[in-house]
């Protein structure tokens, strides 16, 4: 095996090295890469470590919304009290990923670059309308977070693009998310289903802006602008919950496997919407301010 | 192709040690420094057998390359014990009888110190959340968290 390692400094340095060489991989945690790499599934020329990367690690927060360096770990996220304040549904998505060891490497970079259809960020980023800060060759591009993935373990990234950091807006008072997966036990399983919602209401309760997103019940997660049109202009009772729901497994489009069969993911895919639309309104209702 | 040669601090001392680039720290630590306390499970970060602390914060050894050590400080089971006296979790571990055939142990020792090194006196609930990425084929784990517990409540 003839494989380098690089520890680039700098994003420059890093896309230089994937662009100069295609079969070079961005390595950040490795808890996908370097396992289908010891199953001989990836053969790469190069590791190329972007960890050393001060920007890729970092996290920010400011007034215009979350910074959130493509390589942080999860555990780092984790820690980030202020991040799971602003965004809890992103918070628990990425708490939801691997043991407390797999916490400690993994990252939400790499969860969206690996493009598994039940990833558990993916949708959390959706609702929350993040975009993904990409360098290249050509400069930097910024891309919606539902645009990033376009098939099971395909991007949008060209020859030589790195996912640099992912911006999330600041949430508007009475604006909040939540996450739900469904897996058969308690933890460290992969999605059969996962939902993310996103609610603002205004001070009577009425939601006036939703985003719901679906994950594990097609190619990519999805977008569901349905589902956030029935929760719009409603106190979310129980008609718009059960027409968001409607929605949700109208818009699923499973694949039957040892997981689960189509006809229970979409039907999941509705409860679990329901559910998360409940707990994000719920949170939406304790940030009344702009700072909440 | 040559190996690389790292520059490391393991269990607080200065370390060098070759590996090739993609071998993981598993593999350097056990083959390369000699270091065999750290155990190979899965390799695939599942069973966390591998577990080490790389700055402070605990990972599996499987999943991070041997090269990613060079600046850095790791800590393995052989750093939890203070030279010949046993580290609290390793005595409880004894007392409770919480290991049997051994190899899930240095695994469990190090992610549970790293636990209370976070948490000096965690539920019953916070020790088995943090544990599950641990696995035991032959404890049943509840020895494994009555240990774990009993040092924490040692902390109190």
């Amino acid at each position: 095996m003839n494989i380098r390692y690089e520890a680039p400094k700098t994003v420059d340095q890093a896309v230089q090295l994937i662009a100069a060489d295609p079969h070079a991989k961005i390595f950040a945690g490795g808890t996908d890469l370097l396992v289908q790499f010891r199953a001989g599934l990836r053969q790469p020329t190069a590791f190329v470590d972007v960890k050393r990367i001060p920007e890729l690690t970092r996290i920010t927060i400011d007034r215009d919304g979350l910074r959130l360096g493509a390589a942080a770990c999860a555990a780092e996220i984790g820690e980030h009290a202020e991040l799971q304040r602003l965004w809890p549904g992103l918070a628990e998505a990425v708490h939801l990923i691997g043991s407390t060891q797999i916490q400690g490497r993994a990252t939400v970079g790499g969860n969206l670059c690996n493009a598994s259809p039940a990833a558990d960020t993916t949708c959390a980023l959706i609702v929350n309308r993040a975009e993904c800060l990409i360098s290249g060759p050509n400069g930097e591009r910024t891309v919606p977070a539902d645009a990033f993935c376009t098939a099971p373990g395909r991007t949008i990234l060209e020859r030589g693009e790195l996912l640099v950091a992912i911006r999330v807006p600041r949430p508007a008072p009475r604006t909040a998310d939540a996450y739900l997966r469904l897996i058969p036990r308690t933890e460290m399983d992969i999605a059969v289903v996962g939902a993310g919602v996103s609610v603002t209401l205004d001070a009577g309760g009425v939601c006036t802006a939703a985003r719901v997103a679906i994950a594990a019940v097609a190619p990519t997660a999805l977008l569901v602008p349905d589902a956030a049109r029935a929760l719009i202009g409603s106190p979310l009772d129980d008609a718009a919950l059960a027409l968001a729901a409607e929605a949700a497994s109208a818009a699923a489009r499973p694949i039957s496997d040892k997981r689960g069969t189509t006809d229970y993911r979409r039907t999941i895919a509705g409860v679990l919407t329901r559910r998360a639309a409940v707990i994000a309104a719920g949170r939406a209702k304790t940030r009344v301010t702009d700072d909440g | 192709m040559a190996k690389i040669h790292i520059h490391t601090t393991i269990n607080g001392e200065a370390t060098e040690f070759l590996c090739e680039p993609h071998d993981s720290l598993l593999t350097a630590l056990r083959d390369a420094v000699g270091l065999t306390g750290t155990k190979e499970g899965c390799t695939t970060g599942d069973c966390g057998a591998c577990s080490v602390m790389l700055n402070g914060r605990l990972v599996p050894a499987c999943l991070v390359l041997a090269p990613e050590a060079s600046g850095q400080a790791v800590t393995t089971i052989e750093g939890i014990a203070n030279g010949e006296r046993l580290h609290p979790l390793q005595q409880k571990f004894l007392e409770h009888a919480a290991l049997q055939c051994g190899i899930c142990t240095p695994g469990f020792i190090v992610a549970a110190k790293a636990l209370l090194d976070v948490n000096p006196n965690p539920t019953e609930e916070q020790t088995r959340y943090w544990l599950a990425g641990n696995l035991c084929r032959c404890t049943g784990y509840d020895k494994i968290i009555r240990a774990v517990l009993d040092v924490g409540a040692a902390n109190r």
